[in-house]
């Protein structure tokens, strides 16, 4: 048997010890340090060429070139979503008159380069002026803006549209029964059970939608039309300055990350009642 | 018809052969970029899942920024940058020179860079899918890290992963079309030469996003071809 006579006193803790300098650790002060270096340089040489005169004349058409992305994106991404209901069912629809269609529609669309599809519609379409004009769509065509919202509307229909339909699908089935068992009519049955269940599905692919759309709006300022990116080139084009390009990464970063943050509360906020 | 044909043929008449090349030029920007996407996303998904906060922050920047801006404006960033920054590092030294990016290297590093930070994402939310037992199994054979790290983990990490990097692979083939801004003779600009030549823009740039259509087309298969033999491994009655 043993007797405790005497307690341990309370002993310091062990010392802390020193992190060991990994190869982690080293790479990845390095690269801090690179960003640093990289951050703090673009900051002097924007400051260094920093030229009253030259904001004074740009930046207004930055502006201006940002407002033309951003209604770009919005009417697109708008009528995109209008287009995308007729697609989505002819996709969704048991008739092979309605699937097959819509399956090369989407097909079509997300096979193919966004910039040329907008060329095709931009150029391709000009080739047949005189036909246009007998039917008085020309004035259409002829403008450039016109092609990029078309182009860009039906690009963004067949992506929303395969959006749209993995969300519905992914209501399960019972919910149909469910709703045609308490006698709602078909409208009624997706504006209040199915669209409220898929909307939430596909809330992130539509933001990552957008973000897309945004970033794949630039290519416009190759047909002349004067978006943030083509006021950019138009600056640069003039004078030569490399801060034009930076500052039109700069604005694209505030958009893009503005755009993941709302979307990122959106959900939080509208998910609210999932969260256990 | 017959002038389309023409048009369209191999030889002095038609423009076969040049869209033909643009299509070599295409497939092999696409090829060349893939493997520095690769293991550029992949180290970089390591930098994001290690316990060094400076790392993980470092990598995260990088995926932030260049996730965020436009894939055209990172290609001029690179083209215009690196040319102007080698001019001035070129002077720097006392030299004077005029260095032309070549727009073929100048879309590699441009388009690779932002694979890269998509394709980062992708093999994070793999290794996530991982469980730790993996690499404790393989500590407890006697594996080193580097070890476990090829034989154990990579083999599942990239059959978990081959979906997302099949659609980043179609992205990025759409995405070469940017580079014809630039001057690449890809598809779409040698398309683009030949419209503006004989005046056939729709038959020409229709001609061009069939191309595209068929090289997705051609890589769907591939790809369904490679999860299959992957997956091979993992069914086993």
């Amino acid at each position: 048997m043993s007797v405790t006579r005497q307690m341990i006193e309370a002993q310091a803790p062990p010392p802390l010890q020193a992190r060991p300098w990994s190869t982690a650790r080293v790479s990845g002060l390095a690269a801090m340090a690179l960003w640093l270096v990289v951050g703090v340089g673009i900051i002097l040489f924007l400051v260094a060429e920093w030229d009253p005169e030259k904001i004074d004349r740009y930046a207004p058409r930055y502006f201006s070139g940002l407002w033309v992305t951003l209604t770009l994106v919005g009417i697109s991404i708008v009528l995109g979503a209008l287009v995308s209901i007729p697609v989505t069912a002819g996709r969704m629809s048991s008739s092979r008159w309605a699937s097959v269609p819509a399956y090369c529609y989407v097909y079509f669309f997300r096979g193919t380069p966004l910039i040329a599809q907008l060329f095709l519609i931009y150029y391709g379409l000009g080739e047949f002026r005189p036909q246009l004009q007998a039917i008085g769509l020309w004035g259409f065509f002829r403008d450039p803006w016109n092609c990029a919202i078309l182009a860009f509307t039906l690009n963004t229909a067949a992506y929303q549209a395969e959006i749209l339909r993995g969300a519905l699908q992914s209501v399960p089935k019972g919910q149909f029964e469910g709703a045609q068992a308490l006698g709602l009519t078909r409208l009624q049955t997706y504006r209040k059970i199915i669209l409220p269940q898929a909307m939430i599905v596909a809330l992130r692919p539509y933001g990552n939608e957008i973000i897309l759309m945004v970033k794949g709006s630039a290519i416009v300022a190759i047909i002349t039309v004067f978006d943030l990116f083509g006021e950019t080139r138009r600056a640069y084009s003039r004078t030569f300055d490399f801060q034009t390009y930076i500052w039109a990464a700069i604005f694209y970063l505030i958009i893009v990350e503005a755009l993941r943050n709302l979307w990122n509360l959106l959900e939080d906020r509208l998910t609210r009642h999932l969260k256990r | 018809m017959e002038q389309t044909l023409t048009l369209l043929s191999f030889g002095p008449d038609g423009w076969g052969d040049q869209i033909a090349s643009g299509v070599l030029v295409t497939v092999s920007l696409a090829l060349a970029t893939l493997p520095l996407g690769l293991v550029v996303g992949f180290l970089l998904a390591l930098a994001k899942q290690s316990d060094e906060k400076a790392l993980k922050m470092a990598a995260e920047i990088y995926t932030t920024i260049f996730r965020g801006l436009p894939e055209l404006l990172t290609l001029f960033l690179v083209y215009f940058g690196l040319q102007i920054g080698i001019r001035e590092a070129v002077a720097a030294l006392g030299f004077e020179s005029q260095i032309e990016i070549n727009s073929f290297l100048a879309g590699m590093i441009a388009l690779g860079v932002v694979f890269s930070a998509f394709a980062s994402e992708v093999f994070l939310s793999a290794f996530r899918a991982i469980p730790a037992g993996q690499y404790e199994g393989g500590y407890a054979l006697g594996l080193g890290k580097v070890q476990t790290m090829i034989k154990i983990i990579l083999p599942q990490l990239i059959r978990i992963a081959l979906p997302g990097l099949g659609n980043l692979w179609m992205i990025l083939l759409k995405e070469t079309a940017l580079v014809s801004v630039i001057g690449l003779p890809d598809i779409l600009r040698q398309a683009g030469i030949a419209a503006r030549v004989s005046k056939e823009a729709f038959l020409f740039f229709g001609t061009a996003c069939l191309l595209f259509l068929v090289l997705a087309i051609l890589s769907s298969i591939v790809i369904r071809y490679i999860e299959r033999s992957v997956e091979r491994s993992e069914v086993r009655v």
